[in-house]
């Protein structure tokens, strides 16, 4: 049983507050989904906890288990055991999908480190994930989660459809097997079957031990997800959470009563 | 063929330029240092040769006094012509067997890992220490189909009457002043005769090692490829660190016949204070193909332009170039394309990567004469930039003189994003290796067109120049 603890999170950019006081608790098992309108930080508070280097901290702090992983870069966070599916995955021209993955797996799992460590890292392939293992695993979650073997030759995100990128970002999330994950609009820009397709990896990937934050614009997703809690996002904090009747109510009366209620007081003194 | 498969996984060797060292070798003859028809009569007289190869080298000496310096491109006014070895014979005479290559000679290619590739993957095997080639050996399955694989000396002193025929008429000594320089001075180099439909279909290698200080080196190689038969031949060279600077000056000449195939394929890993001022060109009659891949990694300056002539209608010409400028480098590299017949096709492709206050220049020429219709070209440059400090430029020359042809140019210069570090780094990669990964992403395209084994060193070199690159 793991928890990631938000705490009064203020962040931003170039001197810019984004963040303004976030407090959220994850716990495994759990699925948190934060609600929000365009432009309120959502993506912001996904970057933060991922440790994107763009974005500074001001204030507040980000517990895993107790430990504090403001110090971390991006790469320990994931090895730690956060992952971030992102809303638009990054293309890497020339880099194949099964080789990213296997560098990738590699490192989280510490054959990288543990080839380091005994400093075994001269001759090929030692740091990495054997091959034939590597490759049962890999086609037997493509299988589970719907994206075609031949992905693993193709460049990563490189031609990929809206839809390509959102599945090979479940791909991701199930071969690095996280704590926490958070996804970043991964409804968004999809049709109904590539969402269905999504919302079913999740399911599958939802297990005890894991916990998820689905940040999403619209409640279509949570058809398919159904969150043990729903936060409403608004110009860089929580500002309401409940259950998934929270949801409901977002869809029947729009983010419009969110501005009136909380806008006021949300204003910077 | 190599995938990223094979080679992504070859990050974290921590190495510097691994072939910094220096061997104690007495050569057997040292001509004085510098510029003039003294040297060249003695180098003439030490290989015995015919008359009129001596009457080319001094003709050649004239004409390189005659030419200026090129203004354009890298600057090479650090060149001290007066303060360099022209000429260095390290031993007596060339070997067929490593056993008879002198211990310490032999000492250099065994760390350079050359006599085992040789077993491995080769057919044929050259090495050249200093101005000599010092070993030249070709298997004997292709020895029996007639293929003749020396150095180019011993090609002349065998063959003189095809050496003759086409000696210095693909590149005459007059074309530039580097190419006059190597008339005068030439030594070593190989001389490749692949006869009518025999397709060699494993790497011929020759291996090219600078071990003296001030050293100036001026490889001269003949490729004919006689109709329907076909060639790989690879090259690859390193020097040891020195503070003063040595040159390197080859002339590459290669004639491929109607319907025949040749690849060149060059890793040119010099240490960082050589010159690099090597002119490749080959002749490509009817159907027939010519593929440059061009890699070059290390010297100070490097200007290099393979080139390919197409005279037959249906010929093919492809150059694949691959620059990698570090600090105190000038990669100036690129390629040339002329089109003489009509549908005839080619292709440019280069990738040049710049980082640490690096600078990589693309120079090509496109050119398709009167006549050459229904000719394809398309020429793509991308340019990667590690940091703010480095720098690319490109300088695409196109001449058209036919309306029937179909020409694309694409350029592009990028930069190492920080979002896709990110994205990387937000899977478990760290700093460094996700930037390794996306230089090896860069120059996929490139990389696969190479047999397995210099797939495996090219990213080798690569890895080890990204060390600690970033941040």
């Amino acid at each position: 049983m793991s928890v990631l603890e938000i705490r009064n999170l203020h962040a931003g950019v170039e001197g810019a507050k984004i963040l303004k006081g976030v407090n959220l608790t994850l716990r495994s098992g759990e699925i948190h989904a934060l609600m929000g309108p365009n432009g309120s930080g959502k993506s912001t508070l996904g970057y933060v906890i991922a440790g994107h280097p763009h974005y500074q901290v001001y204030d507040g702090d980000i517990l895993l288990d107790g430990e504090s992983i403001l110090d971390m870069e991006a790469d320990e966070r994931t090895k730690a055991g956060i992952f971030l599916a992102f809303q638009y995955p990054v293309a890497v021209p020339g880099v194949s999908v099964a080789n990213f993955l296997r560098t990738a797996v590699s490192n989280v799992r510490g054959y990288t480190d543990r080839a380091r460590e005994n400093g075994n890292n001269g001759t090929i392939g030692s740091n990495l994930m054997p091959m034939r293992e590597f490759r049962r695993e890999l086609n037997a979650k493509m299988k589970e989660f719907n994206v075609d073997p031949s992905f693993a030759r193709r460049y990563l995100n490189d031609g990929f459809s809206g839809g390509e990128k959102k599945r090979t970002e479940v791909l991701q999330m199930a071969m690095l097997e996280p704590k926490f994950a958070i996804l970043d609009e991964s409804d968004s820009g999809l049709d109904i079957d590539a969402l269905r397709v999504v919302a079913d990896g999740i399911n599958k990937l939802a297990t005890p031990d894991r916990g998820f934050l689905l940040i999403t614009h619209y409640q279509r997703i949570l058809n398919y997800v159904k969150p043990d809690y729903v936060s409403i996002f608004y110009n860089g904090r929580v500002v309401q959470t409940g259950g998934p009747e929270v949801a409901h109510m977002l869809e029947e009366r729009g983010y419009g009563w969110v501005e009136e209620e909380f806008g006021a007081e949300a204003q910077p003194a | 063929m190599a995938t990223q498969n094979d080679l992504q996984s070859l990050e974290g060797v921590k190495e510097g330029y691994q072939y910094d060292f220096r061997d104690d070798v007495t050569p057997v003859f040292k001509a004085k240092k510098g510029l003039n028809h003294e040297v060249v009569d003695q180098i003439s007289s030490i290989k015995n040769e015919p008359e009129w190869m001596r009457q080319f080298r001094h003709e050649s000496l004239d004409i390189f006094f005659s030419k200026p310096m090129p203004t354009w491109g890298p600057d090479l006014s650090a060149i001290d012509f007066d303060d360099i070895y022209y000429y260095l014979r390290p031993t007596e005479k060339q070997e067929k067997s490593w056993d008879d290559v002198p211990d310490n000679i032999k000492n250099t290619f065994d760390r350079l890992g050359i006599p085992e590739a040789e077993r491995k993957y080769l057919a044929g095997l050259g090495a050249q220490y200093e101005s000599e080639m010092v070993y030249h050996s070709l298997h004997e399955q292709w020895e029996d189909m007639g293929i003749i694989f020396l150095g180019m000396d011993d090609g002349l002193q065998q063959h003189e009457d095809i050496v003759r025929e086409y000696f210095s008429t693909i590149v005459p000594a007059a074309d530039n002043k580097f190419a006059a320089l190597n008339g005068a001075f030439w030594s070593g180099g190989s001389f490749v005769y692949i006869p009518k439909g025999v397709q060699v279909d494993i790497p011929l290698q020759a291996y090219f090692r600078i071990n003296t200080e001030n050293m100036g080196q001026f490889e001269r190689t003949m490729i004919i490829v006689e109709e329907g038969a076909s060639v790989h031949y690879v090259e690859g060279c390193t020097a040891p660190v020195y503070s003063s600077t040595s040159l390197h000056s080859g002339v590459i000449e290669i004639i491929v016949k109607k319907n025949a195939r040749c690849r060149y394929t060059t890793i040119q890993n010099w240490s960082t204070d050589v010159y690099n001022l090597v002119t490749q060109r080959s002749i490509v009659e009817e159907g027939a193909s010519m593929e440059w891949v061009d890699g070059n990694l290390g010297s100070t300056v490097t200007m290099k332009y393979p080139s390919v002539y197409m005279m037959g209608p249906g010929a093919h010409g492809e150059v694949l170039s691959m620059a990698f400028a570090g600090h105190n480098q000038h990669q100036d590299t690129g390629g040339k394309v002329i089109h003489a017949a009509p549908y005839t096709s080619s292709k440019i492709v280069s990738k040049s990567i710049s980082k640490d206050g690096g600078r990589a220049s693309y120079r090509g020429l496109l050119k398709v004469a009167k006549g050459a219709h229904h000719s394809k070209s398309n020429v793509v440059c991308d340019a990667l930039l590690l940091d703010e400090e480095s720098r690319s430029d490109t300088y695409p020359y196109i001449e058209i003189e036919e309306d029937e042809v179909s020409v694309g140019h694409e350029a592009s210069v990028s930069k190492i994003g920080e979002e896709q570090l990110f994205y990387l780094m937000s899977r478990g990669i760290s700093e460094d290796e996700a930037a390794a990964m996306i230089v090896g992403g860069f120059i996929e395209p490139l990389v696969k067109e190479l047999p397995m084994e210099y797939a495996v060193e090219l990213n080798r070199l690569i890895q080890l120049q990204m060390e600690g690159s970033i941040g």
